[in-house]
């Protein structure tokens, strides 16, 4: 029952640099090539081919789950909309935004945008996608009565009319960044009457056809044969079975049951791997886990007591214990190496139990108590890096007492309740999102109650920056910050990894924008 | 081979068990000794394990080679001369955590089933014995509860009241106590209609020296028999919590949970989860044996020569 | 006949009260649990006002009591309402999963029950001898290993060298001979999770009866062992194994999520522990109440069943 998605987002890993230029106006200089995908084709990645039925099992789809895009949130419900839906921008492999229902976008002043519809795509109803459909579609976040997890996304949008076969969205401040929500999962586009979806609908204008749904069990889909995308959406059919149950996931992969599975028990890859029955698919992203403190709570107001258990964690033991390898090491930064701006030469944290004590002296304390408190719910394996982590803070003379919280609840309960705890994020592809969401003082999400002046005063100035190399010196500088005086302790990025049977073959590039290719395995992978 | 070994086990095991049962009987006091002649082999096997559990469980940080939790080397060690059982997912011991474990989970499962026992025999035999209105509460009470799925119960409970080792045990005793009430009510109702307890209470002796002296000698069988397995249940209800996300307080080492923690390498034929859950059934059939060898004394039948 | 039949509706009038107790205590307890569906719905993207918007629509921001009382008498009724979370009229979802319950349990107690007969029934003939002690340790082996780990055992012999499916893809279109096949290894599970418990009733309540002095006026007519327990041990002592035997039915309906989970089972546990962490009252309520009507309409059938085995159990009420 973990819940994948705590905060609507978009990474944009491995990114190359893009001027704020290129960036206001997405469209004509990606898109073209976007529609190719990326990379060179080995061998094993042939041409796609056409056909097979594509069988995917996932640790993940409730009973409870249903048809409406702004209550999707977990990576079943992720899933099962890629297959049936499209946005009005793709991610591609290599997290550059390409058009998909918009043909392309433009904006002057980054107040106003501009997104010209795509003609001819037509719904699986067989109606043609129309500007009020995908203003319907938006509308379907928006508003006091809207119930979507994206909504405030749309809280700074005072507009959003027809103009023609564009529609003009109005916001009440510039951001450059606006496209990069217009990609995300939960804006699919749909047929709109008198203005508005119906969120119970299973029609979307995407490459499959939705046969049948049970909720938490089995979703059929058949491939759409008047997809718009010539070169997408391989797979005659498509089944998505929710495996909550690791063990019988692997199971079911090695059995050939199903094609593809997520979520593997890192102490397992290594024995599957060694079965050669199933390609193993590690995808390095910015993704990390978190253990944040209460920054407004002793003894977590003292710097010196976060600087202590920063060093009070091995992180290079964590990754290879936790993640099974699978991962990378963070400096307490929640940039990461696939953002622009990462800050690669700071000095990194290693375990030091004796730079720990002496931080700890710093405090003016001989030893020190905390309660961290920790579920599985917050990231797989969740609890054991708690153990782990209160084990070396011991030599640190730190005392961590590991308190297990239920799974259900965590979020209500735990997660920004108590001063202590564990979590994760998604990552985000622009720097500026990142912190705004999570470290900007008085954030909604901001889950270290953290308020910092100086980095607060180089946020807002980062984000009108136009000169490349100050903006890059501001965003390192932050980074700086919070990895040094932030009462967050990260300690790693976390690959997205699954395993296909040796039937499914991918694209060279497996985007890192979210996991299972940007959710998007359905419509790029093929039979091998 | 491996059952070639389990073959060699089970022979030594009855071996020593053998020795014990004539241990026993010489050591005993004479007045002991009646009641030890016809103990069968096999419940000297469950009191052999059952007294090596206890000296485990009390002297578990003399013989375990390292601390419950410390870290001690890279993770998935092979079985070896420094780590006898290899080391677990966090590179902690496995051996050492087996020894701890038998510490926890024992006095865990012991704390819970007794407290079960105390409230719900308690409660069944007074609801017996005083009948009325207080019976029919009590009993209609017990039945809602007992209508609901237990593991789904213990569930919402937890979830409430939080997974500390002491809501731990007070909610899957208090789920238990319905199902012990109900054996000791209907056990209670054959003989509260005695003569002989109906001549105490024309003494004028009171409900709690009625429960104490008169009914609960006599329904003591059928609730030892419970206690046996429900002492067992008590592990495989903590393993299906954590399959559930719920269970013990880490870093603690106890069976049920790493049953759990290791379930997945099974999978691929690695026997690291058979240790803990048969630990576990090594227990349950011990204190079964000796649980019905007690039952078998106390119904009155004899062994049949032979 | 019409003391029997007094008992039935006695017993039938004291199950409705069971059940509605059932109700409030399931209610209470959902509505201690921390959060609300409105706000599980939203996941953390749940910001208040959305949360808000989301408890009106639902008609969350209620009162408790209100709220028991509008499902009540729409229950009462028969109208079980829609699933809140994703407004399907839970009836459809239940039906379809109830069959597959009810199929499960039938599959496993089909297994269970003959074969704990037979083995108790040979235990207590052959009591104390090597069989005796071999099946009850190995009863108390199965019992005593976790469902899920039972489960994985299974699979790594059973469905990893491809005899059987590891997980169970049934389908409103598959037959009854795909649904056995299929539904094998779970239903293998749960035979070895209850046997067990039958079997040493079944047992105990043979051996029980074996001091009595019918017994031993049988053994001394010189009838032979076999014919002893079956013709007169065995008919005296149902009264006991009808009681474990349904205990244990009920438990293959209600208490089998784990062995759901494993096999990917779609049956009632998994809806309603997904409902409890979701919260959707409406859909928990009705799980329990069937689940408590199972329960209560086995434990009936028992107690009829062992009184028309044994008349004499009538007067004790």
């Amino acid at each position: 029952m973990t819940r994948d998605l705590r905060k609507p987002t978009i990474i944009r890993p491995f990114a190359r640099p893009m001027t704020r230029r290129t960036l206001l106006q997405g469209a004509g200089a990606l898109g073209a090539a976007g529609l190719i995908l990326p990379g060179t084709m080995g061998a094993a990645h042939a041409e796609p081919r056409r056909g097979g039925t594509f069988r995917i099992g996932l640790g993940h789809g409730n009973t409870t789950d249903g048809y409406d895009p702004g209550l999707i949130d977990n990576l079943y419900a992720q899933v099962f909309a890629a297959a049936r839906h499209n946005q009005l921008i793709e991610v591609a492999a290599d997290g550059q935004l390409i058009p998909e229902i918009a043909e392309s976008w433009e904006s002057a002043d980054g107040k106003t945008w501009v997104f010209r519809i795509r003609e001819g795509v037509s719904f699986h109803s067989g109606k043609t996608v129309t500007v009020e459909d995908v203003i319907a579609s938006l509308n379907h976040h928006r508003g006091d009565d809207a119930t979507s997890a994206v909504k405030l996304f749309f809280n700074p949008v005072t507009e959003i009319r027809a103009d023609g076969q564009n529609i003009v969205v109005t916001l009440d401040a510039p951001n450059g960044d606006f496209p990069y929500l217009m990609s995300d999962y939960h804006l699919a586009i749909m047929p709109g009457t008198d203005g508005r979806i119906d969120p119970t609908s299973t029609d979307g204008c995407g490459p499959y056809i939705v046969e049948s749904f049970e909720p938490g069990v089995q979703a059929s889909l058949n491939r759409n044969p008047n997809y718009w995308k010539a070169d997408r959406g391989h797979f005659d059919r498509v089944e998505i079975l929710a495996i909550l149950d690791s063990a019988a996931r692997l199971n079911a992969l090695m059995t050939g049951q199903v094609d593809l599975i997520d979520q593997i028990d890192p102490a397992t890859i290594g024995m599957l791997e060694a079965r050669g029955v199933a390609n193993i698919l590690s995808i390095p992203g910015n993704a990390h886990y978190v253990f944040p403190m209460d920054s407004r709570a002793a003894p977590f107001n003292d710097n010196n007591v976060r600087l202590a258990l920063k060093y009070a964690i091995d992180r290079e033991d964590m990754v290879e214990k936790i993640l099974g390898g699978h991962g990378a090491v963070s400096n307490d930064n929640p940039i990461g190496p696939a953002n622009r701006y990462f800050h690669a030469e700071m000095e990194p944290k290693t375990f030091d139990p004796d730079r720990a004590k002496y931080y700890l002296r710093q405090a003016g304390l001989d030893s020190l108590d905390v309660s961290l408190h920790v579920a599985d719910a917050a990231f797989s394996g969740a609890v054991d890096a708690g153990a782990l982590y209160a084990e070396t803070a011991r030599q640190a003379g730190i005392n961590i007492n590991l308190v297990r919280e239920p799974n259900d609840g965590y979020w209500d309960n735990v997660w920004m309740q108590k001063p202590f705890c564990a979590s994760y994020w998604g990552g985000r592809a622009v720097e500026d999102h990142m912190f705004t969401t999570g470290y900007a003082s008085g954030a909604a999400w901001n889950d270290s109650f953290w308020e910092h002046e100086r980095f607060n005063e180089l946020l807002l100035k980062a984000r009108s920056e136009v000169n490349e190399d100050l903006r890059r010196e501001m965003y390192h500088e932050m980074q700086q910050i919070v990895s040094f005086e932030g009462a967050v302790v990260i300690p790693m990025n976390n690959n997205y990894v699954m395993a296909t049977g040796l039937n499914i073959a991918t694209p060279e590039r497996i985007s890192a924008n979210w996991n299972l290719d940007g959710f998007r395995c359905v419509e790029r992978w093929w039979m091998a | 081979m491996g059952w070639l070994y389990l073959a060699l086990g089970i022979t030594v095991a009855f071996g020593l068990a053998h020795l014990l049962r004539a241990a026993l009987f010489r050591l005993a006091p004479v007045r002991w000794r009646g009641g030890l002649r016809g103990m069968p082999l096999t419940a000297a096997f469950g009191l052999m394990v059952i007294a090596t559990y206890v000296v485990v469980a009390f002297a578990a940080p003399l013989l375990a080679p390292f601390p419950e939790r410390e870290v001690v080397g890279a993770q998935f060690q092979p079985w070896g001369a420094t780590h006898w059982l290899g080391t677990d997912r966090l590179g902690r011991d496995m051996a050492s955590r087996l020894i701890y474990g038998a510490r926890n989970t024992v006095g865990i499962a012991f704390a819970t089933t007794a407290l079960a026992f105390i409230v719900g025999s308690l409660l069944g035999l007074w609801a017996a014995l005083r009948g009325g209105w207080l019976d029919q509460g009590l009993s209609r009470l017990v039945d809602a509860l007992m209508a609901i799925p237990s593991l789904i119960f213990s569930l919402l409970l937890l979830t409430i009241f939080g997974t500390s080792v002491l809501t731990l045990i007070l909610v899957i005793a208090a789920v238990d106590a319905t199902r012990v009430y109900r054996i000791a009510r209907s056990v209670a109702q054959g003989i509260v209609v005695m003569d002989y307890i109906e001549a105490a209470r024309l003494r004028g002796e009171g409900s709690w020296y009625l429960i104490r002296r008169e009914i609960l000698p006599n329904a003591l069988a059928p609730l030892v028999a419970e206690f046996g397995l429900r002492f067992c249940f008590v592990f495989l209800t903590i393993s299906s919590l954590s399959f559930l996300g719920l269970g013990i307080q880490p870093p603690m080492a106890d069976w049920g949970s790493m049953v759990r923690e290791n379930a997945t390498l099974i999978t691929f034929g690695d026997i690291t989860p058979l240790l803990p859950a048969g630990a576990i059934a090594l227990l349950t059939v011990a204190v079964n044996f000796v649980v019905d060898w007690q039952l078998y004394r106390a119904s009155g039948l004899r062994e049949q020569a032979g | 006949m019409g003391a029997l039949l007094r008992m039935i509706l006695q017993r039938l009038a004291l199950g409705v009260l069971t059940l509605f107790v059932v109700s409030v205590v399931i209610f209470g307890a959902t509505e201690l649990l921390p959060g609300d569906l409105a706000s599980s719905l939203l996941g953390q993207a749940a910001t208040p006002e959305t949360v808000a918007a989301l408890r009106r629509q639902l008609g969350l921001d209620l009162p408790a009591p209100v709220r028991y009382w509008n499902w009540l008498t729409g229950a009462l009724q028969g109208d079980f309402g829609v699933s809140l979370a994703n407004r399907r009229p839970i009836s459809d979802m239940i039906a379809a999963r109830l069959g597959n319950t009810i199929f499960l349990a039938l599959y496993a107690a089909a297994l269970a029950v003959p074969l704990a007969l037979v083995l108790g029934i040979l235990a207590a003939l052959w009591r104390n001898s090597v069989f005796d002690r071999v099946s009850n340790a190995g009863a108390l082996t199965a019992i005593s290993f976790p469902e899920f780990f039972v489960a994985y055992i299974l699979v790594l012999w059973l469905a990893q060298s491809g005899y059987f499916p590891s997980m169970v893809r049934i389908s409103p279109v598959s037959t009854f001979a795909d649904k056995i096949y299929m539904a094998f290894l779970p239903a293998l599970t749960l035979t070895l999770v209850v046997t067990a418990h039958m079997m040493r009733m079944t047992r105990a309540a043979i051996i029980n009866l074996m001091a009595q002095p019918y017994i031993e006026m049988a053994r001394l007519k010189g009838l032979s062992p076999l014919r002893i327990v079956l013709r007169h041990a065995l008919p005296n002592a149902l009264a006991p194994i009808i009681n474990v035997v349904a205990l244990n039915l009920a438990y293959l309906i209600t208490g089998v999520v784990v062995v759901e989970v494993v096999f990917v089972y779609p049956g009632l546990g998994q809806l309603m522990v997904d409902s409890v962490a979701k919260r959707d009252i409406a859909v928990v309520q009705a799980i329990a109440l069937i689940f408590a009507s199972a329960y209560v309409l086995l434990n009936l059938t028992a107690d009829v069943l062992a009184t028309l085995t044994n008349p004499r159990l009538m007067s004790k009420g």
